[in-house]
């Protein structure tokens, strides 16, 4: 006699569906305001936008020729996080810089555009920019200082889910994806999940679901039946180099187009971006031509971006709101939506999207204060004030950061497996053990997201070997699968580097196929 | 230090340090042709020691192949302009029974050519095909074929090798397989590394320290495994001695490169090739190479000034984006040192297929220069770009040594057949 596998039932008192940065700071923002919550995500943490951007804080004058609010928005909230998120920033400053063929007209104005946004805005000279930033072309004609900033969101996320668990009892699931909501008496009853791992389904019951799922919200609104929830994808290639070329944010001082944002993240630079309307976002990944014109443009500024190794390519989806119209994605608005779907029928359901990086705590204070209020709690956001908390598990993704506490540590028994970015034993002990979303048998993509493990040059084709025999020898890894948690890990490393494989790169590519296919054969293992 | 220009001159000259330039310098050796050879020897201790043929047909079939004899057959329907269909079978097998016989006589005894592939293992406890293999690893491979109880043994301290991870992915397949870990003498504490244990291993009281080790950790079996750390320069008597010592039969499993048995033969290959005859200059490259009058000039430097080698005859075996025989860049992959025409994708975007993984390989990865049937590369025109010049290994086009499981065969074939026509113009 077989029995019917008991169907898992969860109960929750809010319901987030989406674990980029704004999901991640609503979590935070209901725990602080004493609300319980539980937050999903298909994949992983910042599996979307909030993983594939520049890692930019916006000082807002990005957006000043074509959206003030935002603009303004960015201003403020990049000041906050400044002050309540600084293990997570780096103070960088930034420079808008103008070449040769540029319009000086809108180079001139300039500083007078910031004004309005309250945004300081410093002319300085072209021989002090190229002080500042000794790459920048010799056909600068007109530079100026803004108060940028660089922000590791993998972290910002990490971080506001550990203080969520830390303050109630609220928890991450990851691969939990919704499949459909049954409502009842205009109000959503439960929602029924799939665990994409284990291929089981899970039922959720809640008071209130949040729908923040960036791009995807368009998606999960239409399986709650509203209609009112319109977004346009624009996606984004970028690339990383293998060095940090600049200290300063290098923006180009033109209305905003493709390669025209350089910014240094920890110990490499990310160039972008290119903006092309897509339809689909599942299949969203670099293409060539998309690289070549970022190089392009990027060299315009800083010229070695044309003979520079990248290390990796990625893309990301903006959804914009839909009622931004005109031609060029980057005019839409840049400003986010709150939807309380009251006209859909709906009073415990709740939809934020659009929006950016930088306003991703604001994004989630506006949804908590309507959420709270639904749910009679009228306690105050306190994220603008409250300090993010550091937590051990979530310090993994700094970079330069693990050498550090490796040499700090001075355990010889704590051996290195990442050896470009230098992540010790203990560093996958301590992500497997306590990191938001740590499970048993953890992938190494989502040892990767909580580390910088295969972000250096070697892009883990040597780590991703040494982190798997070493979960094999903790007993993590058991059999076979392990075979393939290795296999996708290369595969999805790949999905970067594939469209940037010249000069170095190209050898360590050569060298990585050798070891993975020539000599395990993971293009030939069975996956059952 | 007094530079001094220093003036070489040789019948053929070897441009590359892989192993098919090695190959190449080793049967030029046969037939007494007076041989320079040049290049950075750092990639051959990226090889595991293992000596390929062919291992697969990919991109037609994604498994393994048996019988690499019967495998070059069905590559000739498919892929006739692949190196090793433009080479006879006899010769082949001939390159393969000289290459390994001249490194058992070496110090590095291998099992020689056979009709099939042999199966043998990986630091990740797969399988692949292989023609020949160093006697230390033989005993794995049959001790897998026959399931004998065997225990395999790795040691604190030794990131990347982890024998549970061996048993975990082979138990289904070998039953009696299991996993130990011991401490390697003297080396208790830290990080250890396989180079230092191996060399440690050529000490007669470490031998016996370990010995004693193994015993214990091998309880029952008659057979142990252990990461390739028998010895750097005489890795057959580490192993007999070890075996004498234990009562067990030893075998040795590769680890990740760069791994001892590269490094065995890169320094077997840099200290007696010097001693049988070759001009070998290791670690450097060749800045120039002009073709004259009956010959080329190669021109290079060192920390000790500028060297000119006069030579009837090159090989160029300079490999591919690893070594540096291919250069790819932004616009498309070039020949760096004679700008030679590379047969290559049409553009960028054709290079990579979309999974990584994927079984059929890359176009890029079948990129490399063209021959005429006497191995010599061709020029823009499809004309030899010298009578003088051949070339040999993976910088050759039409072929995907990675997928193919082919790299020392093509290597090692090719070798052969350029070193053939180098007799052929010499006389």
């Amino acid at each position: 006699m077989t029995q019917k596998p008991k169907e898992q039932r969860i109960e929750t008192e809010v319901l987030i569906i989406g674990a980029g940065v704004t999901g991640a700071g609503i979590m935070r923002d209901l725990a602080l305001r004493g609300v319980q919550s539980l937050l999903i995500d298909r994949k992983d943490l910042c599996a979307g936008a909030s993983g594939g951007n520049h890692g930019l804080l916006h000082s807002g004058s990005r957006y000043i020729s074509s959206d003030l609010h935002s603009a303004i928005e960015c201003r403020e909230e990049s000041t906050i996080l400044k002050h309540v998120a600084s293990q997570c920033i780096e103070e960088t400053g930034g420079l808008f810089v103008a070449v040769e063929g540029d319009d000086p007209g809108f180079a001139e104005n300039f500083a007078a555009l910031c004004q309005p946004a309250g945004i300081a805005c410093d002319q300085i000279s072209c021989a002090d920019a190229k002080k500042l930033e000794p790459l920048l072309s010799d056909r600068l004609f007109k530079a100026y200082r803004v108060p940028d900033a660089t922000i590791d969101p993998f972290r910002l996320a990490l971080l506001n889910v550990a203080h969520a668990q830390m303050l109630n009892n609220s928890s991450f699931r990851p691969h939990t994806e919704i499949l459909l909501f049954t409502v009842k008496d205009g109000k959503i009853e439960s929602a029924t999940c799939r665990d994409n791992r284990t291929n089981t389904t899970l039922t959720i019951y809640a008071k209130q679901y949040i729908n923040a799922g960036g791009a995807w919200a368009m998606n999960i609104a239409q399986l709650a039946g509203c209609k009112d929830v319109s977004l346009l994808y624009s996606k984004g290639t970028l690339l990383v180099s293998h060095d940090r070329l600049t200290t300063h944010v290098i923006n180009r001082l033109r209305p905003p187009g493709d390669g025209d944002i350089l910014v240094p993240g920890g110990t490499v630079s990310v160039l972008g971006t290119t903006s092309i309307r897509v339809d689909d976002l599942e299949t969203v990944k670099p293409t060539v031509a998309e690289i070549d014109i970022n190089v392009r443009e990027g060299a315009a500024m800083i010229p070695t971006l044309a003979a520079a190794r990248y290390i990796r390519a990625f893309s990301g989806v903006r959804p914009l709101l839909q009622s931004a119209g005109g031609s060029d994605d980057r005019e839409a608005t840049r400003g986010f939506a709150l939807l309380d779907h009251s006209t859909q029928n709906l009073s415990n359901f709740s939809t934020i999207t659009g929006g950016k990086l930088t306003t991703y705590r604001l994004m989630a204070e506006k949804t908590c204060d309507l959420v709270a209020e639904r749910l009679n709690n009228s306690e105050p956001c306190q994220t603008h004030i409250t300090p993010l908390p550091d937590e051990e598990s979530c310090k993994w993704t700094e970079p330069g950061a693990s050498p550090k506490y490796w040499y700090k540590a001075n355990d010889p028994e704590d051996m290195i497996l990442c050896e470009c970015e230098m992540v010790p034993q203990s560093a996958i002990d301590e992500i497997v053990k306590d990191a938001p979303g740590a499970e048993k048998e953890m992938t190494l993509k989502a040892i990767a997201l909580r580390s910088r493990a295969g972000k250096g040059p070697c892009q883990g084709s040597f780590c991703g070997i040494r982190i798997a025999s070493y979960l094999y020898d903790q007993g993590h890894y058991h059999d076979t699968t392990g075979l393939i948690h290795m296999r996708d890990f290369f595969n999805e490393r790949f999905k970067g580097t594939r469209t940037v494989t010249w000069g170095l790169q190209a050898a360590q590519m050569e060298l990585a196929e050798a070891l993975h296919c020539g000599l395990l054969g993971l293009d030939n293992i069975n996956d059952d | 230090m007094i530079e001094e220009d220093r003036n070489f001159t040789a019948e053929l000259a070897v441009i590359g340090t892989g192993l098919a330039g090695f190959a190449a310098s080793i049967f030029a050796l046969k037939r007494d042709i007076k041989t320079a050879q040049i290049g950075n020897t750092g990639a051959v201790a990226y090889t595991t020691g293992y000596l390929d043929l062919l291992g697969s047909l990919s991109p037609d079939y994604p498994s393994s192949i048996e019988d690499p004899w019967q495998g070059i057959e069905q590559l000739k329907d498919s892929h006739p302009g692949h190196p090793l269909c433009r080479i006879p079978k006899t010769d082949i097998f001939t390159a393969f029974e000289q290459f390994t016989s001249f490194l058992g006589e070496c110090g590095i005894t291998y099992t020689p050519p056979e009709k099939s592939n042999i199966r043998v293992l990986t630091p990740a406890g797969t399988l692949k095909p292989t023609l020949c293999v160093p006697s230390t690893m033989k005993v794995g491979s049959t001790a897998f074929s026959q399931k004998e109880p065997c225990v395999i043994i790795d040691f604190k301290g030794l990131k990347g090798f982890s024998s549970r991870q061996v048993v975990a992915n082979l138990k289904d397949k070998w039953p009696k397989l299991s996993s130990r870990r011991v401490e390697f003498p003297d080396m208790a504490s830290g990080e250890i590394y396989p180079e230092v244990m191996a060399r440690s291993l050529e000490v007669p009281a470490t031998r016996e320290k370990l010995a004693k080790i193994l015993v214990e950790a091998a309880e029952d079996a008659k057979i142990i495994g252990l990461p390739a750390i028998l010895g750097m320069h005489t890795p057959d008597l580490v192993r007999e001695k070890m075996e004498q010592l234990t009562g067990l039969q030893i075998f040795e499993i590769p680890t990740m490169p760069p791994s001892v048995p590269g490094i065995r033969l890169r320094e077997m290959f840099e200290q007696l090739l010097p001693q049988k005859g070759v001009i070998l200059i290791p670690q450097q490259k060749v800045d120039k190479l002009v073709f004259i009058e009956d010959g080329a000039q190669l021109s290079l430097s060192d920390s000790f000034g500028p060297i000119t080698i006069h030579s009837k005859s090159v090989i160029l075996a300079t490999g591919r984006f690893l070594s540096g025989g291919l250069e790819a860049s932004i616009d498309g992959v070039s020949e760096p040192l004679l700008n030679l025409p590379v047969t290559q994708p049409a553009s960028r975007r054709k290079w990579y297929r979309e999974k990584y993984t994927d079984y059929r390989g890359h176009s890029v990865n079948s990129a490399g220069i063209e021959v005429d049937s006497s191995f010599r590369p061709l020029d823009s025109r499809g004309q030899p770009y010298s009578k003088n010049l051949f070339a040999a290994g993976v910088i050759l086009a039409h072929q995907d040594w990675i997928r193919g499981r082919c790299g020392a065969g093509v290597a090692i074939a090719t070798a052969y057949k350029a070193v053939e026509e180098v007799e052929k113009l010499l006389t």
